[in-house]
């Protein structure tokens, strides 16, 4: 009845929920049976997965592991399961392993990539996870270093004296930055370093070795290969692409004509060509624009090229990140007298870097997975082993059991960076706790 | 409109203008592109002012104290804060930010830090000062707002109104000369205006220099020790409140008074 007046005489107190609104059972209606409809689908679904599975499942498991050839391997599966049967030959995978892992690496010196390997995890654990004590962010600062020693060897003086240059960037930026402002410190510190090690790490290192010996094996560039080869590639790329994307997307929202229209025209640039073309470019074009005689190592180039592409996307995901951010948090960083690069590092870029971490994550995921093309200029990543391997006349018309082999590989890093990725967004989220 | 009839008695001992200027604007001029925001804006303010600026949307009042921290920048004329000319000089930028504190309608917190790191990060980063003696600031202004049991959480756990006191208390930790207060209670739910407003009047009972653009003419008529009225860009009428309310000069002003009290 409209317009009855009332008051309440007491408020009501808290209750708990009614039990009925949790259990298997609930579950199972409101997730599987909600309608006759969705009831029918679910019933097509699981038909389809049973479909799948008994198909794959008998393949995987009556498998052949110790044959030497394909033709090998089917005798031994009619022979174990009856004729007729098809099984997968992992014995292709149980005999070529090492080579789709190491490549044409000497076997004797494996030990150097497994170490290289774990210390690079050991490096990125501090700065993927902040609860680990920050000495580590010592090893984490030396590993860019020792790693590259330990997989090409040579002198050990060579990445001493690069990672002098290092130090000579950092000099350069506290000594010319109170002189004449941040942007001249920022670009000393690039060029410093740039010019060390195009002029004075190659005699320093002469030097040195003169000097003190220490050198281990040197292992050529022509011998690295398979999944030693597509990680070496996709952690420089991936780490390194992250800061300069960041400078990118800064210098594309720069106020300074110059800057921006380099930056805008770098990152138009790069996403306008494909990967597969700058790959190219480093693999045959950049040989006639060197002076004749200089060795620039096949491998650093494509990390360099790949980085760069890498990167061009990296800058634009965090356009997007600072483009959601609202001004007054520009505002109120300028207002307590923060200066530019201040505000970047403690209110901007924590917060553009967490509204991106979907975005950063895919661009990783995917510059780790565009390694492959390498195979494409020649260099013997797990794809291109593949090819080789297809091509050995005993193994010629395996498919399914190498690039299923890959293809999980390549799972474990991308679904590892995927979960790494919600794992941060939760911890990140700040908004409803 | 916060009710003048419930407000406290305010201690005003420490509430007296001194004859230091502290900021001095003359002859300024902004524009944004061809728009003439302010026209001739000449404004003294002396240590230990409270000033209310009034004035319909668009008249430039928020404009004007911005200009006063260069987060807009005038084109002509000439600001001098704290004794220090403000002009494309990076430096001077910086410091005249430092010693001025300000408080924005939308609180602006930075959402990825505490409260209590929202209040330490600039002494830390900008003044210098220790980690240990930045926290202690920054509790004993948490208190003085009275929110310091919240100091670990995040601003977005916070109401609209505990948010833009910790936003004073943040602006607060710089020990600034003088506060500008942005609409500070704008965006706010009325029930949520009065705990902001009580604390900007303590703030005033400390003798602290203010300029405070706001529609809460309470407020004015309580604390204020001079009112002004701005529209179109200029400064129209200023008076001391007293005076302003009882016995408006312009016509544009009585015609602001009348819309904005309703009657």
């Amino acid at each position: 009845m409209p317009g009855q007046p009332f008051v309440r005489s007491h408020m009501l107190p808290e209750r708990a929920p009614p039990a009925t609104a949790a259990g298997p059972l609930l579950w199972l209606r409101e997730n599987l049976f909600s309608s006759w409809f969705n009831a029918i689908l679910t019933l097509l679904s699981l038909g389809f997965v049973w479909y799948v599975l008994a198909h794959a499942l008998p393949w995987i498991v009556q498998s052949s592991w110790t044959a030497n050839s394909l033709t090998e391997c089917r005798q031994q599966i009619a022979a174990s399961h009856g004729p007729g049967t098809s099984g997968a030959c992992w014995a292709v995978i149980r005999e070529r392993y090492l080579q789709l892992i190491f490549g044409f690496y000497p076997s004797r010196l494996y030990w150097r990539p497994i170490l290289a390997f774990g210390l690079t995890l050991a490096a990125l654990a501090p700065i993927l996870f902040p609860a680990l004590p920050r000495r580590l962010l010592w090893l984490s600062s030396t590993v860019p270093f020792l790693v590259p020693w330990l997989l090409w060897g040579g002198s050990l003086w060579l990445p001493v004296s690069i990672a002098l240059g290092a130090v000579l960037g950092y000099a350069a930026l506290r000594l010319v930055t109170p002189l004449a402002g941040s942007l001249a410190g920022v670009i000393a510190a690039g060029l410093v370093p740039v010019l060390w090690w195009l002029f004075g790490a190659g005699p320093a290192t002469g030097l040195l070795q003169s000097a003190l010996p220490l050198a281990i094996d040197s292992v050529q560039s022509r011998a690295f290969g398979g999944f030693m080869l597509s990680i070496t590639i996709g952690i420089v790329a991936i780490t390194c692409s992250l800061p300069i994307g960041i400078l990118l997307a800064l210098g594309r929202q720069s106020d300074l004509f110059i800057v921006k229209t380099l930056c805008v025209g770098f990152i138009e640039f790069i996403r306008g060509v494909p990967l597969i073309t700058l790959l190219f470019v480093a693999s045959l074009l950049l040989n006639y624009f060197l002076p004749p005689g200089t060795s620039f190592d096949i491998i650093l180039r494509v990390i360099i090229m790949v980085t760069l592409f890498a990167a061009a996307y990296m800058a634009e995901v965090i356009r997007g990140g600072l483009a959601a951010l609202p001004r007054g948090q520009y505002e109120a960083a300028a207002a307590l007298g923060l200066d530019y690069w201040k505000a970047q590092r403690l209110i901007i870029m924590p917060q553009a870097l967490k509204i991106s971490i979907p975005g950063i994550v895919s661009t990783f995921i995917g510059v780790f997975k565009d390694t492959t093309l390498v195979s494409i200029i020649g260099l013997l990543d797990p794809l291109g082993f593949s090819n080789a391997i297809r091509a050995d006349t005993a193994w010629n018309g395996i498919v399914w059991e190498l690039y299923g082999f890959i293809a999980a590989l390549f799972f474990v890093f991308c679904f590892a960076m995927s979960r790494y990725s919600m794992y941060l967004e939760r911890k990140l989220a700040t908004e409803h706790r | 409109m916060s009710d003048p009839s419930n407000a406290r008695d305010i201690d005003r001992s420490r509430m007296a203008v001194r004859d230091e200027v502290a900021i001095r604007i003359a002859g300024m001029n902004k524009w944004y592109g061809s728009f003439h925001v302010l026209r001739d804006i000449d404004l003294t303010v002396h240590v230990g002012e409270r000033i209310v600026v009034c004035g319909p949307s668009g008249s430039g009042k928020s404009t004007l104290i911005r200009c006063i921290n260069r987060l807009e920048e005038h084109q002509s004329g000439s600001i001098v804060v704290d004794g220090i000319e403000l002009s494309s000089d990076l430096k001077n930028i910086d410091k005249v930010r430092s010693e001025v504190g300000m408080v924005f309608q939308h609180f602006n917190l930075f959402p990825h830090l505490t409260i209590l790191e929202n209040c330490t990060l600039a002494p830390i980063w900008v003044r210098k000062v220790p980690r240990r003696e930045a926290v202690e600031t920054a509790m004993h202004f948490l208190e003085k707002v009275r929110i310091p049991e919240q100091a670990l959480k995040y601003p977005g756990q916070l109401s609209g109104g505990q948010q833009q006191r910790v936003a004073i208390a943040r602006a607060l930790c710089m020990r600034p000369r003088i506060m500008l207060f942005d609409e500070p209670t704008s965006a706010l739910d009325p029930e949520m205006i009065k705990e902001v407003l009580d604390t900007m009047i303590a703030l005033a009972e400390e003798g602290m220099t203010m300029l405070v653009v706001t529609h809460e003419m309470g407020f004015a008529r309580q604390v204020a020790n001079r009112v002004i009225f701005m529209d179109q860009g200029q400064i129209v009428e200023q008076n001391a409140p007293e005076a302003f309310f009882g016995n408006p000069q312009s016509d544009r002003t009585k015609l602001f008074l009348s819309q904005i009290l309703g009657n």
